[in-house]
């Protein structure tokens, strides 16, 4: 039979799910053509809240990839729109003056974002949060700005706003009602989640009405109907959506808010379907994926020839993704004369809950703080179930194996998807899965918004059992499933002394392991036994194995150690006559207060070196780089201490230490804090009569300002104070963790409770010394080593006709 | 018609360390290789850059067959070339020829 020709215009999440539901149904029939106006395959556009928040990449959020495409035999055409519709000819027209034509069409064109029309929306500046370029929009301009503003205190200008705050921006959210996601939740639940965002740095103007975007041709402020201006670099509009359906409505199909369609999904039009957020069922647009793929569900049954009920509409559910809120709401939310409810109200815990009860009949909920019976409360509301099923299960659910265990085959897991748990059950025994990668991969489950997540979770671990816990603890890398603190125990208790042993011995995957474990082992192996512990160079990344920084070229560039950022003529003298001598292209003063030789050849280095006879600066380290240091008592009229000669005496204590990550340390001699102790690893602030310690401070990719550890009257006790710390850093630390984000996982509380146990404080500055007593200089050990020399800086030229 | 291959001496094998790469400039800049000596001896030789943005691989981390470059960690079969999953791509890869502790690159002849 020939195959009928699908055309498809819009290539967002509604339309391809539905064109995956057809070729589901009948692989074979179509002839399938894509129009998409963004120049990328189908992406997940709900996890862009996520991209912005930095938890994941535009690289990470597509959900079709272009192989897909290919291998399902559709023609994509991204980045082309389609601008007209001859719906009696049944043809298409493009903006590239392509013409199509179809047998079946399907208009899935999504929604455009309203923008408030105020005078000055059209400045330099203004964005919606709609697609992968918005989000990018926003990354560029945290680059450069530091104010932004969002309007709209909905979910969509919540996510953004937290967004920005990831991005280091300065955050207002105006909004015209007096709560926030009103259209979601209750007057208690968003007075509540609003108290959590202003704890998470975010700023409320509310009950506010924008009035102009004020500025030159960038925006500069947003000036209010009460005349108040707060100043911006950033406008975010987040205040709505509408349907797309300018084309739908130039071609003469029929719309009102949306395009209209019947429970099959077709328009007015024959062969014309619409689905998604463009289209209008029984007076109601969604703009959430769950009903979106139930309407793609049953449009396939029609476009296929097969019999199905149709859509009947759905209850909408939502929740909010902000890491550290846990917010969810379904259904009926404000009360009515007549509604019951049931409420919990948790103020300590910082938990909501509220079951709205019509006729005995479960018809809404708004949760807070706790949203794990979320997915449940959806269940029993679609099905209009009497409040009684859900009582009567309140005692089971503290246990949660009971929960899931009492839950019906037929139960929604996945309301963005439709997954039930008896098809993850049967996916998991048939396909013997036991991550949430893998269920996600077979049965669609959590991948969409992820808020099923932990019941898939709790599902795999009352299913798979004991294969999922396994699963469960963070391993090292795939090549193992051990765990970092248990790999130690296993190094400590069977003596193990290299890293291939290690493999072998607890049955690694792979022989030699990866690129994750082999510096990880290498790190945890050396640090329990330092004095013994012969490092392995080949399981050294790059820059550590070579004692240079690698450039994109290939060349290296060459740091060496400056105390305390404090130099001589001496020493610039040298550091001058070997960039002659070498042809340095490039001398820069870097960051970390000392000098920097660009585009050194490989096998330069060790002359470079040998030459310059200073120790290495370890710019390349997992270890200490720079002491920073202002310039202290000496000289300014503000300094109370000797802040350059405490930092040369940190940088020489600690210089060549092997550390989990970077350790960076700066000392100012007073709180002006010149040497921005602040965002330090430690920072040393010195004051009349006593010194600050800084701990966990981070200016990098993950901005942390450091915590204060504590304050102590003299420079031992800061060379002491700092060694307890590094040496717990050293020895309870994920290989790779910044002290930052390590302080985060212990708890400042927990390192300060640790190092004030005086016999535990003296045992971790003894190991630290002993740490220290085998550490060599990186240059000087490289030079002192003809075979080192030969292996690692030696290239071979042979000539190329030689036999 | 069968290729004809020119056999070009690079190293001595004992002097080659387990795995960790080198660099082989043929020819006058010509051509750049990587010789890499693995843990159970076997020699592999590919080109010395990377698919993705042109990383020098003699520097890569050594893992049994595969080498890992040491820009942004792409993973590489060093017998047949093939990037790993998820990125995309391969090397060329050069035969060897080991006689007498001598250890020859086979060469496509031009
Ligand atoms: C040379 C220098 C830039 C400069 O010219 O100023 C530099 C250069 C590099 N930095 Fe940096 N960082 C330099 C100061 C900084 C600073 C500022 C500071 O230390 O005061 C920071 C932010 C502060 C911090 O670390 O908390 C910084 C945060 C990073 C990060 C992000 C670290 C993080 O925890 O998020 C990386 C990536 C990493 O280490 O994984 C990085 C990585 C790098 C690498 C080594 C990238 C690499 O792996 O190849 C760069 C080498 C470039 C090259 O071609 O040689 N560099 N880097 C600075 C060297 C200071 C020094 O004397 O040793
Ligand atoms: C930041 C953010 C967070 C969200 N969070 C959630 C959430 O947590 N849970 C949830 O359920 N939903 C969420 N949503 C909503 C969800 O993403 C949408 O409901 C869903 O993407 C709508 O799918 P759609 O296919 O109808 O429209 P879209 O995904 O917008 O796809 C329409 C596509 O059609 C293209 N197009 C339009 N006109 C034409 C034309 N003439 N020719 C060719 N192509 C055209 C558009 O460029 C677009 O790519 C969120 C949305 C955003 C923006
Ligand atoms: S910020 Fe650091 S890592 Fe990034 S390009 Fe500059 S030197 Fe390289
Ligand atoms: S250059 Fe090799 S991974 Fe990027």
């Amino acid at each position: 039979m020939k195959k009928q020709k699908l055309v498809l215009i819009g290539n967002g999440m509604a339309g391809v799910r539905a064109v995956e539901e057809v070729l589901k149904l009948d692989s074979e029939g179509f002839d399938v053509t894509v129009f998409g106006s963004e120049p990328y395959p189908n992406y997940n556009r709900i996890q862009l809240s996520k991209v912005l928040q930095g938890d994941t990449e535009i690289a990470d959020i597509t959900l079709n990839t272009w192989e897909w495409y290919e291998e399902n035999g559709i023609l994509l055409y991204p980045g082309e729109t389609v601008t007209s519709i001859d719906t009696v000819n049944q043809t298409i027209v493009t903006d590239k003056e392509r013409q199509v034509s179809y047998d079946k069409l399907i208009l899935a064109t999504g929604s455009v974002p309203f923008m408030l029309p105020l005078p000055g929306a059209d400045k330099e500046g203004v964005t919606a949060f709609r697609n992968i370029e918005d989000c990018e929009r926003m990354i560029e301009a945290s680059l450069s700005y530091k104010k932004a503003i969002v309007i709209g205190g909905g979910l969509l200008g919540l996510e953004a706003a937290r967004g920005l705050l990831n991005l280091g921006m300065e955050v207002d959210v105006v909004h015209n009602s007096n709560t926030l996601m009103d259209r979601q939740l209750d007057n208690t639940a968003g007075k509540m989640l609003q108290k959590e965002l202003e704890k998470q740095g975010m700023n409320f103007l509310l009950e506010k009405q924008s009035a102009e975007i004020v500025g030159e041709s960038r925006v500069e402020g947003l000036r209010f109907e009460d005349g108040e201006v707060v100043k911006t670099d950033l406008v975010v509009m987040a205040v709505g959506i509408r349907s797309n359906m300018k084309l739908a409505e130039e071609s003469g199909i029929p719309v009102n808010r949306g395009i209209l369609v019947n429970d099959h999904l077709e328009t007015e039009v024959p062969n014309v379907f619409a689905v998604g957020e463009c289209a209008e069922h029984k007076e109601m647009v969604y703009g959430l994926v769950a009903p979106l793929y139930q309407q793609g569900k049953e449009m396939a049954k029609r476009i296929c020839g097969e019999t199905g009920n149709g859509y009947q509409g759905s209850v909408l559910s939502t929740q909010l993704k902000v890491s550290g809120v846990d917010v969810f709401s379904a259904g009926q939310i404000i009360e009515e004369e007549e509604t019951k409810s049931v409420t919990l109200f948790d103020d300590w815990r910082g938990v909501y809950k509220k079951v709205l009860v019509n006729d005995g009949k479960i018809t809404g909920a708004v949760l807070f703080g706790d949203t794990k019976e979320g997915t449940r409360l959806l269940n029993l509301i679609n099905k209009r179930a009497p409040i009684e099923e859900y009582m009567d299960n309140k005692g089971a659910e503290e246990a949660g194996a009971d929960l899931i265990a009492s839950m019906p085959d037929t139960e929604m897991i996945c309301g963005c998807n439709g997954v039930t748990k008896g098809a993850i059950v049967e996916a998991i025994n048939a396909q013997g899965l036991t991550t949430v990668d893998q269920v996600k991969g077979c049965t669609n489950a959590s991948r969409s918004c992820g808020g099923c997540k932990p019941l898939v979770s709790d599902l795999l671990a009352h299913t798979a059992g004991d294969a999922f816990e396994q699963n469960q603890k963070e391993s090292i890398c795939a090549c193992t499933s051990y765990s970092k603190e248990e790999v130690m125990e296993e190094i400590k208790a069977k003596g193990l002394t290299y890293t291939k042993e290690v493999m072998n011995v607890l049955g690694w995957s792979s022989d030699e392991g990866c690129s994750k474990c082999r510096p990880a082992l290498n790190y945890y192996l050396g640090m329990l036994n330092p004095a013994e512990y012969h490092d392995e160079k080949e399981s050294r990344y790059v820059n550590e194995r070579l004692h240079a920084n690698i450039q994109k070229n290939g060349t290296y560039s060459v740091v060496p150690r400056m105390y305390g950022g404090v130099t001589n003529a001496d020493d610039l003298r040298k550091i001058a006559d070997v960039a002659d001598k070498y042809k340095v292209p490039l001398i820069k003063v870097t960051g970390g207060q000392r000098i920097d030789l660009f585009g050194v050849k490989k096998e330069d280095l060790p002359n470079v070196w040998s030459d310059l006879d200073m120790p290495s600066g370890s710019a390349y380290a997992k270890g200490l780089r720079t002491v920073k240091t202002c310039v202290g008592a000496d000289y300014c009229r503000f300094g109370t201490k000797d802040s350059m000669g405490l930092g040369i005496k940190l940088e020489k204590k600690f210089e060549g230490l092997n550390t989990p990550h970077k350790v960076k340390m700066s000392v100012s001699a007073c709180p002006r804090n010149c040497a921005e102790g602040s965002i330090k690893d430690v920072g040393i602030t010195g004051l009349d009569g006593e010194f600050e310690i800084y701990v966990g401070g981070n200016g990098g990719t993950h901005l942390r300002k450091a915590n204060l550890l504590a304050k102590v009257k003299t420079e031992e006790e800061v060379l002491e104070t700092t060694a307890g710390f590094l040496q717990y850093y050293r020895e309870t630390a994920d290989y790779l963790d910044r002290t930052s984000a390590w302080v985060e996982k212990m708890g400042l509380d927990h390192i300060k409770s640790v190092l004030a146990n005086k016999k535990t404080f003296i045992e971790l500055n003894h190991r630290m010394d002993e740490a220290l007593s085998v550490v060599q200089d990186g240059w000087k050990q490289a030079l002192e080593d003809k075979t080192l020399l030969r292996d690692l800086y030696q290239n071979l030229k042979v000539p190329a006709g030689s036999n | 018609m069968e290729k004809m291959l020119n056999k070009v001496f690079v190293a001595t094998i004992t002097e080659l360390p387990e795995n960790l790469g080198r660099t082989v400039y043929v020819g006058e800049g010509k051509l750049e290789l990587a010789i890499f000596k693995l843990s159970n001896g076997k020699i592999r030789v590919i080109e010395n850059r990377c698919p993705h943005k042109g990383g020098v691989l003699a520097e890569g981390m050594v893992s049994g067959e595969h080498v890992f470059c040491p820009m942004h960690d792409w993973k590489i079969n060093m017998s047949d070339g093939n990037v790993q999953a998820p990125d995309i791509g391969c090397v060329k890869t050069f035969q060897t020829e080991v006689q007498n502790n001598q250890v020859y690159v086979l060469l496509p002849e031009n």
